[in-house]
């Protein structure tokens, strides 16, 4: 045998693909520049880019950090800069306690603080399933703590409406043997004749015993971003459980229900917010009783409960018809009556699959927190205007806009983006 | 009585209790500080420094009559209100004063039920105009557009103005001062209008004062002063005299500066009535003998106030015209103390 | 073997009210709607105590007294002496022209995002991203208020335009001026004849509309097809055209020019109304982005697949196959971002666009000191709108539905 062969024994090593077919231009040819619509497209954007960075950019790298006054910022700017035009953030920097915190009492701003990180401990077993379940216990306790926390005052004041849930609660246990209808509606009674009566005694009276009290703190010093949490947490909590009743009274079979829990919902969705608002601040005086006086503060809490509930409730509505027929009828073959079903079997399953929608919802009334400046309570974009209005910033706008716009985008991003991944999981979970 | 804030806000109380018992006074003790509506800001009359204090020539009428109930300037809840919701606030008990560049109308009085208790500032409507548009009276103002801040006097004046001087022009309205001034700068107007001492205090915080002008006209009266609600004659009673007092130690020359000193007592009988070493004035009004004192020492009385807010010295540079003492020709009156 | 015995005629007793399933949702009803009915009496004679406090009675007649304040957008006659009620008139279709303006534009950049965004074209599609993630996030009215300052600071004053030499120019051949007051476009004028023309462009609308069913039902006959876009853009602006010759252009154009503080003649788009336009707009277009692509991409892609299959061109394809199906998916959103729209037109208070709030539920409100008819009035209106932009919709919607056989 010859060592001669024709064919080849080895192979040749791999070469590197032509200039056009890899790496960057590779990517742009099919990213970018794949036919002639597409880099047109492509230039545009290109251009609209350098467009609105041009202008943006130098501008926001001119910016001026430290000054007092407006006319102290365009002093610097004339200095350093040239006269170009440069962002005056100092504003921001001597500003930022009030955009966030209002006129939070400054040697307390731990106490929002605390209960903001709190927040996410308290929801954490809420948000994501791989928490332990017990933390459960301290999400039903925050609530309570965060008004105590915010607004400070009497730990008994605290307490005693805590302990009013647990009267509810004794009154259920002793009454549900003889009729569980009553029980319920004891359940519900007790507490509110608790609260109005003798618990203010209970607690001024434990209170002048064992006096424990934080300084307390008035709803008008609420302000900036921390209302806006306060409005947002507080108007979604409540309107949950308000929801679930309008949502099994929308599907009841009771007509008379079932109208009156639609009429509610479709006025709510029918009338813009911005017109509750003000009837909670111009009319609520005229609907309840002479010499009847809400704090503000919770007069909004009531009205953005109402609004969000009627949204929960279609949200609740659209999660209780994507279960299946399957799980009614199963709870009825095990002989659960109609509580119980929903309690342990409906409920949990429909609050699950709608948790991304009431993110979203979260998100919308998050965002809506702004119009409450129309009614006098000065939220982030208040506060704008009210630091225009002292003559050392008189003419600023944009810093300020930027700051409220990027405090919100950040809040309202990231919830987004777990509700995404709440629903990608969610999708995995039911294949 | 301790009732913590928290239970008023949590429980179901706030239905049966929190009535705006008659007397206003005795809530105000309680509470141990004073509700006062400002507006939601106006450099030079009530707007919120760094730190969130508030001052102004408004502010500085709650802080009065905080120091005549309490001695202390500082005990007061300063409540920003709109145009649209200070009648409310007032009405509902929210607040107990309202001391916000309010116009003293008949209907204000009569048919919303409140009670001027004088008037701290004259004001009219007026006009301000950049000054290369040639303008000089505003009679020339045919076709031109005018920023106005609704929820005011000032939409019905200016439509009563031009159709009776038979010009036309066209209204842009807005709500916050902070946004009218950046319309007017920028020339989406070419006037603004509003109260004029607010035109001036506008324009001291321009960059460039000097390039606009107020024109001649005064189109209407705007008496500002502290209102109350009707029904409390006692504690209209008390703002009331604090208003005067600052006025009457102006005319007498009591100053935060002398007050102490002249507190002694002194040979004119009328401040000894005013401060308090002779004579039951504050008992008469159920507050300490020292009530004008009090807010002369830590407040300053009338001149002062509007010298350190809006005066001359200061960036706003309001000229004291009709607000002088009625000894120099203006009609910052007081009634007697007697 | 048990013998069947008619179960026995048991007496009503008090206390199968709450147990026996039969009456007990009746039992319910009655206790909801006593509930009901006493909270709404106990409302209502609240009301009525505390309006007889406050001196006040509940009557519209406050309606038809003078209004005393002038209007500046106004597509109706209006002076300060027309009445309340004419105002909110004023108001309301001032609310009702930002809304469709805003519904109608909200619609073509969703459109155009949600497509873009699934654009092959990398740049294109983060870019688009950019936008729908920035003005979801945001609340519309920093938004509102953003586009009024921008608009206001990017633009030159009128008094810019005067002078020897102009710092600022109007554009296209001295028609339209852009101020910071608005932008002011040519307006049309009827002259003699100009009835006819109309008619004449009326007529051509009805004659496109033929020719598109006789086209169908010609291709579904024959499978020919016709250039159907160029002929209806024919019929669109030849008929026209001739006609607008011939009678000796009697429809003319006035142009804005600038006359002493302001433009004047031509229309001129407020800034006020082009803020909340836009910004309402590229907010809601933002979420309708989402929902379109949604759509698209609800619609499997076996679907595309069978369509070039078939031969279809890629645009056929979109036209044909994979958009009557995305509507489905997409309308039902629409409703409701349209309807979020209309009741966010309610900001229009932030840059003083005199809408309905502004008129009825602002300055009626203040001066009258009648706020619970304006809240009430105000409110029914807005309900009003609402349902029947749901109501219309919701007809539209199951005219497009999946027709079941």
């Amino acid at each position: 045998m010859s060592e001669l062969s024709f064919v080849r024994t080895e192979m040749l090593p791999e070469k590197e693909p032509p200039a056009g077919e890899r790496g960057v231009i590779k990517w742009m040819r099919t990213n970018l520049f794949s036919n002639w619509a597409n880099s047109i497209l492509t230039i545009v954007a290109i251009y609209v880019l350098y467009a609105a960075l041009s202008h943006i950019l130098p501008w926001f790298l001119n910016s001026i950090w430290r000054a007092d006054t407006l006319t102290e910022c365009r002093e610097i700017r004339d200095a350093l800069n040239n006269g170009e035009p440069s962002a005056c953030f100092a504003v921001i920097t001597e500003r930022w306690s009030q955009l966030i915190f209002g006129f939070y009492p400054q040697h307390l701003y731990w106490r929002p603080i605390v209960s903001f990180v709190l927040l996410f401990v308290a929801l954490a077993p809420v948000l994501y399933d791989t928490v332990p379940r017990k933390l459960f216990i301290f999400t039903a306790i925050y609530p309570f703590l965060m008004v105590w926390l915010i607004w400070g005052g009497s730990i008994w004041g605290l307490l005693m409406v805590i302990a009013g849930f647990g009267v509810g609660y004794l009154a259920f246990r002793a009454l549900t043997a003889v009729s569980g209808l009553v029980a319920v509606i004891v359940a519900f009674v007790a507490p509110v004749i608790w609260w109005l009566y003798p618990s203010g005694l209970v607690g001024d009276a434990l209170q002048s015993i064992i006096p424990i009290a934080i300084e307390s703190v008035e709803s008008r010093s609420l302000g900036g971003f921390t209302i806006s949490v306060i409005i947002g947490i507080s108007g979604i909590a409540l309107s949950l459980p308000l929801g679930i009743v309008l949502a099994l009274g929308r599907q009841s079979d009771m007509p008379f229900v079932k109208y009156m829990c639609i009429g509610f919902i479709e006025f709510i969705r029918g009338v813009p917010l911005i017109t509750l608002l003000f009837t909670a601040l111009l009319l609520l005086n005229y609907f309840l009783p002479k010499g009847t006086n809400f704090d503000v503060v919770i007069r909004v809490i009531i009205m953005v409960t109402l609004f969000a509930a009627a949204y929960m409730a279609e949200t609740i509505r659209g999660g209780l018809a994507a279960l299946p027929t399957g799980q009614y009828e199963a709870a009825d073959s095990l002989g659960l009556d109609y509580w119980q079903a929903q309690r342990l079997i409906i409920m949990p399953q429909a609050l699950k699959i709608s948790i991304p929608s009431i993110v979203g919802i979260f998100i919308g009334l998050f965002k809506d927190t702004t119009l409450v400046i129309f009614i006098g309570i000065s939220e982030m974009l208040g506060f704008t205007n009210l630091i225009r209005a002292n003559t050392a910033w008189n003419g600023i706008y944009w810093e300020l806009f930027i700051f409220v716009g990027l405090v919100f985008w950040i809040c309202c991003f990231s919830m987004s983006r777990y509700s995404q991944w709440l629903e990608r999981k969610l999708q995995t979970d039911h294949h | 009585m301790y009732k913590s804030v928290l239970f008023g806000v949590l429980t179901v109380s706030g239905l049966v209790a929190g009535a705006a018992t008659a007397a206003t006074l005795d809530d105000v003790k309680a509470r141990g500080s004073l509700n006062c509506g400002v507006t939601t800001g106006v450099p030079g009359f009530a707007a919120p420094d760094a730190n969130g204090v508030w001052e102004g020539f408004d502010v500085d009428v709650c802080r009065a009559v905080a120091s005549a109930i309490f001695g202390d300037p500082t005990a007061v809840n300063f409540t920003p209100t709109t145009g649209q919701t200070r009648f409310t606030a007032l009405a509902s008990g929210e607040i107990d004063m309202l001391a916000r560049n309010t116009t003293w109308t008949f209907s204000r009085d009569v048919d919303l039920k409140f009670e001027f208790t004088g008037v701290n500032y004259y004001d009219g409507q007026g006009f301000m105009v950049p000054k290369d548009l040639g303008v000089s009276s505003a009679t020339e103002l045919d076709g031109a557009t005018i920023c106005i801040q609704t929820g005011t006097t000032t939409e019905l004046n200016l439509a009563d103005y031009f159709r009776a001087n038979k010009i036309s022009y066209e209204p842009v309205p807005i709500e916050t001062s902070a946004e009218a001034r950046q319309q007017f700068l920028a020339g989406a107007c070419d006037v603004y209008t509003t109260d004029a001492s607010a035109l001036a205090a506008i324009r001291a915080t321009f960059e460039t004062p000097g390039d606009f002008t107020v024109l001649p006209e005064i189109i209407s009266k705007e008496p500002l002063g502290p209102l109350v609600r009707h029904g409390d004659n006692g504690w209209g009673d008390i703002v009331r005299w604090s208003l005067n007092a600052m006025i009457t130690a102006e005319e007498l020359g009591v100053t935060s500066a002398n007050a102490g000193e002249l507190s002694g007592g002194s040979d004119n009988p009328e401040i000894n009535r005013l401060l308090g070493s002779e004579g039951n004035l504050g008992e008469q009004l159920g507050l300490s003998a020292d009530w004008a004192k009090n807010i002369i020492m830590s407040v300053g009385n009338y001149g002062e106030v509007f010298g350190t807010n809006i005066g001359e010295n200061t960036p706003i540079g309001i000229a004291r015209g009709l607000n002088a003492q009625w000894k120099d020709g203006g009609l910052i009156y007081s009634p007697p103390f007697r | 073997m048990t013998t069947l015995t008619d179960p026995p005629a048991e007496s009503f007793r008090l206390s199968q009210l709450i147990y026996d399933t039969r009456y007990r949702s009746m039992t319910i009803q009655v206790v909801a709607l006593i509930g009901f009915v006493a909270l709404f009496a106990w409302l209502i004679s609240n009301t009525i105590t505390n309006l007889a406090l406050l001196g006040k009675d509940f009557n519209f007649g406050f309606l038809s007294v003078r209004s005393g304040y002038d209007i500046n957008q106004r597509l109706v006659e209006y002076s300060s002496d027309s009445s309340h009620l004419r105002a909110a008139y004023v108001g309301l279709l001032n609310t009702l022209l930002v809304a469709v303006l805003g519904c109608a534009l909200a619609t073509v950049i969703g459109v155009f995002v949600g497509v873009l965004r699934l654009s092959n074209n990398w740049l294109t599609a983060k870019m688009m991203t950019i936008y729908v993630e920035a003005f979801r996030n945001i609340p519309v009215l920093l938004w509102i208020v953003a586009f009024f300052a921008v608009l206001t600071e990017a633009t030159p004053a009128p008094r810019a335009f005067r002078g020897e030499s102009p710092a600022a120019s109007m554009v296209l051949n001295d028609s339209v001026a852009f101020t910071n007051r608005g932008i002011y476009v040519p307006s049309p004028t009827w002259g003699d004849g100009s009835l006819f023309v109309v008619v004449v462009f009326l007529l051509s609308l009805a004659g496109i509309w033929w020719f598109g069913r006789y086209a169908h039902k010609r291709q579904n006959e024959t499978g020919d097809i016709l250039p159907t876009f160029w002929i209806k853009l024919a019929i669109f602006f030849v008929p026209v055209v001739i006609a607008y010759f011939i009678l000796g252009r009697p429809v003319g154009l006035e142009y804005p020019a600038l006359k002493g503080f302001n433009f004047s003649g031509g229309l001129q788009f407020r800034n006020s109304l082009l803020a909340l336009w836009l910004a309402l707009s590229c907010y809601t277009g933002a979420f309708i982005a989402e929902n379109v692509r949604a759509g698209i991409l609800a619609i499997s892609r076996g679907q595309s697949e069978a369509a070039s299959a078939l031969g279809l061109r890629p645009n056929r394809t979109m036209n044909l196959v994979v958009l009557p199906q995305a509507l489905r998916v997409i309308i039902p959103p629409l409703i409701s971002q349209y309807l979020n729209l209309t009741k966010n037109s309610s900001l229009a208070i932030a840059v003083g666009y005199m809408d309905l709030r502004a008129t009825l539920g602002g300055i009626t409100l203040n001066q009258t000191g009648r706020e619970l008819e304006c809240m009430l009035l105000m409110m029914g209106i807005y309900l009003i709108i609402s349902l029947a932009i749901s109501g219309s919709m919701n007809v539209y919607n199951n005219s497009v539905k999946l027709k079941e056989r």
